[in-house]
């Protein structure tokens, strides 16, 4: 009689897990667990999103820009680097190969989540758009609280971070218009941003050869092709290279 | 604004449509199997680096080299980011001061 009670009772829970929509306080639950989690994000991201929305402003792009973009793209370093694009000769394909090459990694994040992401329903392509880097560390490490619905407790986690970015953006943009200082080398916060994450990965990836070979390539081609022209026949050297060294590289082994 | 609405917006558009590919490719390539693309797997591993290397060559691609003034400021923030990241390992530490270095030598040390 206990054991049906529990079963009926793992049954129900399992229904309720599943059809978790109908039911408040789901994702109430679901929230509350996955925002603690959130918080390191919520930090860096007002930080940095700050600084997008002062610089974006700088360049003559107002508020609503910087929503917009922050809104529909959420991805950090590829809208620092189209800032660039949008302040020089217009060049959407050139926007959006560069953007396919800052992103790469998120190939990456996707295989990696293949098996979470399966049964996550109609939550799933928002999931999905949703998967930046910070996003993709939290739920790849984290597991949610017994009781707490999986899927909404990542649909929320990818939430928070979205709308961290957004406001932290927004933000910087109303600063930026409110209060007018020298914002003369703020561009190098981009700089800094991928020295950083350059860093990083040299002291967690123990085989440089990747690393060396994007630098040596594209430092050639800035030489042979000059600063406006470069980018381009940079890609292609650093696939073929790639290509090239593959099983080289397989053999090493790049985490 | 140096581009038109327009302009502007449709960059918007490409920036959102190659992250969006970049996320769902893997999802709607796998849909039924485990991901043994060995391709895509491959790229995915090293590319990642060798982009955060292009895109370190990209910010810098202004810098000139005949002009002490227009290599120095950065050389000296980038040596600083590279010491405080070492030291402290915190990245948002590292680019704000790193930043502030960089905006102080560029407004009040070389100002031209």
């Amino acid at each position: 009689m206990k054991e049906n009670n529990e079963a009926l009772n793992l049954k129900s829970r399992t229904f309720r897990e599943s059809t978790g929509i109908l039911n408040l306080k789901v994702q109430k639950e679901a929230l509350k667990a996955a925002f603690p989690h959130t918080f390191p994000v919520f930090t860096g991201f007002t930080f940095l999103g700050i600084a997008y929305g002062i610089l974006m402003n700088s360049k003559g792009y107002g508020v609503g820009w910087t929503a917009l973009t922050s809104f529909m793209a959420f991805a950090g370093s590829a809208q620092y680097v189209a800032i660039t694009f949008l302040t020089s000769v217009f060049n959407p394909i050139y926007a959006l190969l560069m953007t396919l090459m800052i992103n790469a990694r998120h190939l990456f994040y996707g295989i990696s989540l293949l098996d979470k992401y399966k049964s996550t329903g109609k939550l799933k392509p928002y999931l999905i758009f949703g998967l930046c880097d910070e996003t993709f560390s939290i739920i790849c490490s984290t597991e949610p609280p017994e009781g707490v619905n999986r899927n909404w407790f990542m649909f929320f986690i990818t939430m928070l971070d979205h709308s961290y970015w957004v406001f932290g953006s927004t933000f910087g943009g109303l600063l930026g218009s409110m209060i007018s200082f020298n914002t003369r080398g703020l561009d190098f916060v981009l700089t800094a941003l991928f020295v950083v994450i350059f860093l990083g990965q040299w002291k967690t990836q123990k085989n440089h050869k990747p690393a060396v070979i994007g630098v040596l390539c594209s430092i050639i081609c800035l030489v042979v092709f000059g600063q406006s022209n470069f980018i381009i026949p940079s890609m292609i050297a650093i696939l073929a290279i790639l290509t090239v060294f593959r099983r080289e590289l397989e053999k090493e082994g790049v985490q | 604004m140096t581009l038109t609405s327009v302009q502007t917006f449709i960059i918007i558009c490409m920036v959102t449509l190659g992250t969006v590919i970049t996320r769902f490719l893997p999802f709607a390539l796998f849909q039924n199997n485990k991901g043994n693309n060995s391709n895509i797997t491959y790229f995915g591993k090293v590319l990642p680096y060798s982009a955060i290397g292009l895109l370190v060559v990209y910010c810098l691609k202004g810098v000139n080299f005949k002009s002490p003034a227009n290599i120095v400021p950065e050389a000296i923030a980038i040596i600083c980011i590279i010491l405080l990241h070492n030291w402290k390992g915190n990245a948002l530490l590292s680019i704000g001061i790193g930043t502030a270095v960089y905006m102080f030598l560029v407004q009040m040390v070389f100002k031209f």
